[in-house]
């Protein structure tokens, strides 16, 4: 590599640090965006100056249909399928990582049928990374697919346990990795060396399922996440074997971003990430206090009308968005109903809880694609020091993240985990269908306060038909 | 200094310097974060452009070009999908 390629890769991993850099603010965001994009084209630059001229039908080939792939995803998927396409692209991002390790493994070793062992054709690092690239590449690839699966509803969300799947993973994992280690640096063999990598890959895609399947459909946001940070490590693990410090960095900034929003979501839903990936959480009604429905006392509820009435007299009112908006693509009725209030001289804001949506900051791009200022989208923190002075908050298809068991209840599985205040505003009005549970299958005695109305109906007829009333009075 | 030393020095700075400016990216855009961070790992198609040079039929070149071809969806998909996402973002 001439030293100019080399500060052209430099350049890019630069810029990468740049344009996340600039996501750290909304105003900067999309220049941000744009500055990884030309790190990006940069490095692919890079590369091709570096091949030089060779037989580039392959390359053209393979650019040309991910090109179109990815224009095709990108410009059809629909904002509520977010989460599916993330995890998809988790996958591809593995499956590419592990693809390079096998087709490099290839031309080194097995074609030209290299003597001595792999550790002496590429180097011990090369090699032994090249084995870790292929495993975490591997069940990164199969691991997604179950995600997009389970979040599509394809397989069903329910957690699927394996009587001793703690063991056969523990085997997995020893057994890719000990192997992967063995064809690496042990095996003297080229076609030896083939056969091995192909029963590692084999096994690699074999955990990926297994580490996935006994998740339950709730916990999706914590696993895509996770699958994200590995795509990165997994494109990390490739720079290692091709000894590219670019690829090094921008998989290592992929990976250090999946493992801080994994965090986040396992605090905000109060788990540990060894409970959510080994607990198979969802599998039974969660015991403890709290019961079902009928244990309810009684319930204040209303109509349309009524709580037209409720925001006729509020000056500030904060929507409380949960996941039953996005189900009844409620986003742009509850958008109407805010300029509505606002034409009428009040305020409104929004209160979004870090699991509102189905992946981290769901709920803010559906918001945002219903033209709903960032301004008024408050995080947890902000909107709880605010309840008190809130006339009405709406919440709407949201339910844990309300529930003030979080905070009053020791003994209830959703103790400790972080709520929004809403009992805390002069009055609330709750859209809801029903009395049933959310996913902690608990009662949540907000919807028998004394300042609380449950508005029984769809979300998108209730609010529409909240702001028909409000224009009447 | 062995060059596997080197890497794993760039990998954990890289993490440190993910970190701290991560940590610092607002709830608001953790969702074009993650669709940012997969056109991101699309970056080992570096390394598939690199195994796919060379016009031989061979299984190691088709395995290279399906890794362009999947890395380039990541590529291509994650930054567009990100940028339409971040463009629906409107101040009052």
């Amino acid at each position: 590599m001439t030293s100019w390629i080399a500060l052209l890769y430099l350049l890019s991993a630069g810029l990468f640090i740049l344009g996340l850099k600039g996501l750290t603010k909304v105003r900067s965001a999309r220049r941000g965006n744009a500055q990884a994009a030309l790190a990006m084209l940069i490095a692919i630059v890079a590369t091709l100056l570096e091949i030089g001229i060779v037989d580039w039908r392959w390359i053209a080939l393979g650019l040309v249909v991910g090109s179109a792939v990815g224009v095709f995803f990108a410009l059809r998927v629909q904002m509520t399928q977010m989460p599916e396409m993330v995890a998809l692209f988790n996958g591809s991002g593995g499956g590419a990582s592990a693809l390079v390790a096998l087709a490099t493994l290839w031309q080194v070793s097995v074609e030209p049928g290299a003597p001595g062992t792999l550790a002496s054709v590429m180097g011990g690092a090369s090699a032994f990374t090249l084995s870790l690239s292929i495993f975490i590449g591997a069940l990164t690839f199969t691991g997604s697919i179950v995600a997009f699966l389970k979040l599509n509803r394809t397989l069903s969300g329910d957690p699927i346990l394996l009587p001793g799947r703690h063991v056969i993973n523990a085997l997995l994992v020893a057994g890719s990795l000990g192997l992967g280690g063995y064809f690496a640096l042990a095996v003297g063999d080229s076609s030896q060396i083939a056969l091995y990598a192909l029963v590692v890959t084999g096994l690699s895609l074999l955990l990926g399922v297994l580490l996935v399947i006994p998740i339950g459909g709730a916990d999706m946001p914590v696993v895509i996440s996770l699958l994200n940070s590995y795509s990165g490590i997994a494109a990390a693990a490739t720079g290692f074997v091709i000894e590219s410090p670019m690829l090094i960095i921008a998989g290592a900034l992929v990976g250090a971003s999946g493992l801080i929003l994994t965090q986040i979501m396992c605090v905000a839903m109060n788990r540990s990430l060894a409970n959510v990936l080994f607990g198979g959480f969802g599998a039974e009604p969660a015991a403890g206090d709290g019961g079902p429905a009928d244990e309810y006392g009684p319930v204040r509820s209303g109509g349309p009308e009524e709580a037209a009435m409720l925001l006729d007299a509020a000056e500030r009112i904060m929507i409380v968005p949960g996941y039953g908006l996005a189900v009844a693509q409620a986003q742009h009725a509850v958008r109407e109903l805010a300029d509505l209030v606002e034409k009428r001289g009040g305020s409104v804001e929004y209160a979004i809880h870090p699991v509102a949506g189905r992946m981290p900051g769901h709920m803010n791009v559906l918001l945002a694609e219903a033209d709903v200022p960032y301004e008024q989208l408050l995080e947890m923190d902000r909107a709880n020091a605010d309840f008190k002075n809130v006339d009405v908050a709406i919440v709407v298809g949201a339910n844990d993240v309300v529930n003030p068991a979080a905070q009053n209840t020791p003994g209830s599985p959703i103790a400790g985990m972080p709520v929004l205040e809403v009992w805390k505003a002069r009055s609330v009005i709750v859209i809801k269908r029903s009395l049933s549970p959310g996913f902690a299958g608990i009662k949540n005695a907000l919807f028998e306060g004394e300042t609380t109305m449950m508005v029984f109906a769809d979300a998108k007829q209730a609010i529409q038909g909240m702001t028909t009333e409000l224009k009447e009075l | 200094m062995g060059s596997l030393l080197v890497g794993v020095y760039l990998f954990v700075l890289a993490m440190f310097v993910g970190f701290e400016i991560i940590t610092k990216i607002p709830p608001t855009l953790h969702t074009p974060l993650m669709s940012g961070a997969n056109a991101v790992s699309g970056i080992t198609v570096v390394g598939a452009l690199i195994a796919a040079q060379g016009g031989s039929v061979t299984l190691g070149k088709i395995l290279a070009c399906l890794a362009i071809a999947l890395a380039t969806i990541n590529v291509v998909g994650g930054f567009l999908v990100t940028d339409r996402m971040l463009k629906m973002f409107k101040r009052r």
